[in-house]
């Protein structure tokens, strides 16, 4: 409690810069099928901004900001890429099958919708889910 | 003559990175390394948009923002652990 730090300007970058970083990791994550990108670089900027996110505050704080269960995060990604590749076996297709068709969108106009994004989804939650719980399980030792 | 250009500054560049790389080596205290890291990480940005012009490919823009962000994050966790002697706080106001 003696010389207590004032990070006012790291604080203050940080609010602004992390919420840059996670739309370039939404950026990255949609842009995968057709540029470089996809679920594993995606989901390591998200939780560099979440690690950004407690280099400037604490773990405390970060759990009342996200009040997610990291690991639960990594078994929900792992359910989820399962279930994609399970889910060609009820249209009598090879397991991990993925189908795309295009669709009208109300705003978005003519899109395709591929399954692979599901998968992508997966990979995308389970590389969050094992980076925030290796760096909160360090973290936290004493 | 734009690839003749491009070649110029990437010499120059390598001249400067091997002047970053000798203060790493060489620089007397940790906080004279970590910058010398973080000058040598915005070297590595702009070596990768001169070969993008070189390449004519687009495909490394993502590569030049995420060394940003990596370059930021790495010096910040650095300083911190030159102040405090720990990178993640468990609770700040304790």
């Amino acid at each position: 409690m003696k010389n207590k730090p004032n990070d006012l300007i790291l604080q203050t970058v940080t609010t602004m810069i992390s919420f840059i970083i996670i739309l370039f990791s939404i950026h990255l994550f949609f842009a995968g099928h057709y540029t470089p990108g996809g679920g594993f670089i995606g989901g390591l900027m998200t939780s560099a901004a979440l690690v950004l996110l407690l280099l400037a505050y604490d773990i405390k704080t970060l759990n009342t900001i996200l009040p997610f269960n990291f690991r639960m995060m990594t078994a929900a990604g792992l359910l989820i890429s399962v279930l994609t590749g399970a889910g060609a076996l009820l249209f009598n297709q090879p397991f991990l099958t993925h189908a795309y068709d295009y669709f009208e969108l109300p705003l978005l106009g003519k899109t395709s919708l591929h399954t692979a994004v599901l998968f992508d989804i997966g990979v995308y939650l389970v590389v969050i889910g094992v980076t925030m719980t290796i760096i909160q399980t360090i973290g936290e030792s004493e | 003559m734009l690839n003749m250009s491009v070649y110029i500054a990437l010499v120059a560049f390598a001249i400067a990175m091997i002047g970053i790389v000798y203060r790493a080596i060489k620089g007397p205290s940790t906080a004279d390394r970590v910058v010398a890291l973080d000058s040598l990480g915005i070297s590595l940005i702009a070596v990768t948009a001169l070969f993008s012009i070189l390449l004519r490919s687009s495909v490394f823009l993502e590569v030049i923002l995420l060394l940003g962000i990596l370059a930021f994050i790495g010096t910040v966790a650095f300083s911190k652990y030159i102040e405090k002697g720990a990178i993640v706080d468990r609770d700040r106001h304790k």
